[in-house]
């Protein structure tokens, strides 16, 4: 088991309001450790000097929940695609490198604290219309209602979607669009769903621009960061929807 | 800003087309009359209020849409990888900028001078009015090796924004499957590069034959 020494430039800001800036900190870590482990260790450090941690985002540390973030070197969730923070691994950095870690930047995710951001514009946009409105009673037979294989994996492969929000990170427009379609198609693509897709579509985008992210200009920076491969096709399907409500509604 | 972008697209295929006449070795016969008959036509003059209307569309929602995204941004990031991006896609505003100064300077240059009458009128047999000289300014700017270089530039940046805006336009659209995708980006590809390249070649052509 090699140690790794590396240098890190972590983002440090109190507050909303406060101005940030750069801390650097020599870790030591171990090679089979996660991000967020090798981070607990300069945390575990930072206390017993008597300093206030770094304030990380994270929950299952599985690669399920979305809870992590963090910009590694440039990245959303650092330099392995197709990969969360918490299951990229201290192996695919060299010993002696300098890491820089700063916060998902964007206006509608502002800082809470170090490289925490509240990300609860994502849960409003859910609110808005990311659901589908079933009586209640007895469930009823998943298999009674026929779909095809092509519909069905293309829903799961958008409900792969863990809100993580690196799309917005990733995104020069600070755009959540990736985000928004994935919903959009995981719902609307089922029979399910089809019913609400206009109203849905009409909503959850309003509810976008309303929470201030920006408008996609099409640069696929989400498509490339996003840690579970959402399709940039997604765009397009909520684009289509879009066009649709306008005309209707 | 996919629909004006569609529109202005397809104008750039019909104006290299007219232009493609002053590679004709007749002294500028052909493309006099063809001016004559793009500023005398009412249809034409009418789709050509629309052109000025759509390029001040575009450009004023492309400035909107640049100021609104840059504040939804916010702040930037230390380090950058621009990972899964070209620079087409993301220097499209700096593109769309040079490109409406060009215009402005295209305008001055050709369009003011026949709107205001300033141009000599010849005769051609065959025609039984007067059309207004418009070969000779293009004469007189491409044997300026400085004009040159700038309408070729130029034509360089408009391939950039093509480049991006093509297939970008059917994007905003939703007009994206996985069955054709890869003819419009290559449909794109081609397109621009081809039409900058037609309207790179008439003043290099004419600059050489002065």
């Amino acid at each position: 088991m090699s140690a790794l020494h590396l240098n890190l430039k972590v983002w440090r800001q109190k507050n909303q309001q406060s101005k940030g800036e750069f801390q650097t900190y020599q870790v030591e870590a171990n090679e089979h450790m996660s991000f967020l482990e090798m981070m607990d260790v300069l945390n575990q450090d930072l206390i017993e000097k008597k300093k206030e941690p770094v304030a990380f985002d994270h929950d299952c540390r599985e690669g399920i929940c979305g809870a992590c973030s963090m910009v590694i070197n440039g990245k959303p969730h650092g330099p392995l695609s197709g990969t969360t923070t918490c299951q990229l691994h201290m192996r695919h950095f060299k010993d002696g490198e300098t890491i820089v870690v700063e916060p998902f930047r964007a206006k509608a995710f502002p800082i809470v604290r170090d490289l925490v951001v509240d990300r609860s514009s994502f849960d409003r946009i859910i609110q808005a219309g990311g659901f589908i409105s079933v009586n209640t009673g007895q469930a009823i037979d998943g298999n009674a209602i026929p779909i095809d294989k092509d519909t069905a994996s293309k829903s799961f492969d958008a409900a792969a979607c863990i809100g993580c929000g690196a799309c917005v990170a990733a995104c020069p427009n600070g755009s959540a669009m990736l985000f928004t379609s994935a919903k959009i198609s995981h719902l609307g693509l089922l029979p399910q769903g089809k019913m609400e897709h206009t109203r849905r579509v009409n909503n959850m985008v309003s509810q976008m621009d309303e929470e201030g992210f920006g408008f996609c200009s099409n640069i696929g920076a989400c498509e490339a960061e996003c840690p579970k491969g959402i399709s940039l096709e997604n765009i397009a399907r909520m684009n289509r929807g879009y066009i649709k409500a306008s005309l209707l509604d | 800003m996919s629909l004006s972008g569609l529109f202005l697209i397809v104008f750039l295929l019909i104006h290299l087309l007219g232009n493609l006449q002053l590679l004709k070795a007749d002294g500028g016969q052909a493309f006099n009359i063809y001016g004559y008959f793009m500023t005398h036509n009412p249809l034409i003059k009418m789709v050509s209020y629309g052109l000025y209307l759509f390029i001040l569309i575009h450009a004023i929602q492309g400035t909107l849409l640049w100021l609104k995204n840059r504040s939804a941004k916010g702040s930037s990031y230390a380090v950058n990888s621009n990972a899964g991006t070209n620079m087409f896609s993301r220097y499209m505003m700096h593109f769309g900028i040079i490109i409406f100064i060009f215009i402005i300077i295209h305008m001055i240059q050709f369009w003011l001078k026949m709107k205001m009458g300033v141009l000599d009128q010849v005769s051609y047999d065959g025609v039984d009015h007067t059309v207004a000289n418009l070969y000779a300014p293009c004469q007189l700017a491409f044997s300026n090796i400085g004009y040159v270089l700038f309408y070729v530039l130029s034509m360089l940046i408009l391939a950039f924004h093509l480049n991006h805006g093509f297939q970008s336009a059917f994007q905003t659209l939703g007009w994206n499957h996985p069955k054709y995708n890869g003819l419009i980006k290559i449909v794109g590809l081609l397109y621009s590069i081809l039409i900058p390249l037609g309207f790179a070649i008439i003043p290099i052509f004419m600059f050489l034959n002065k």
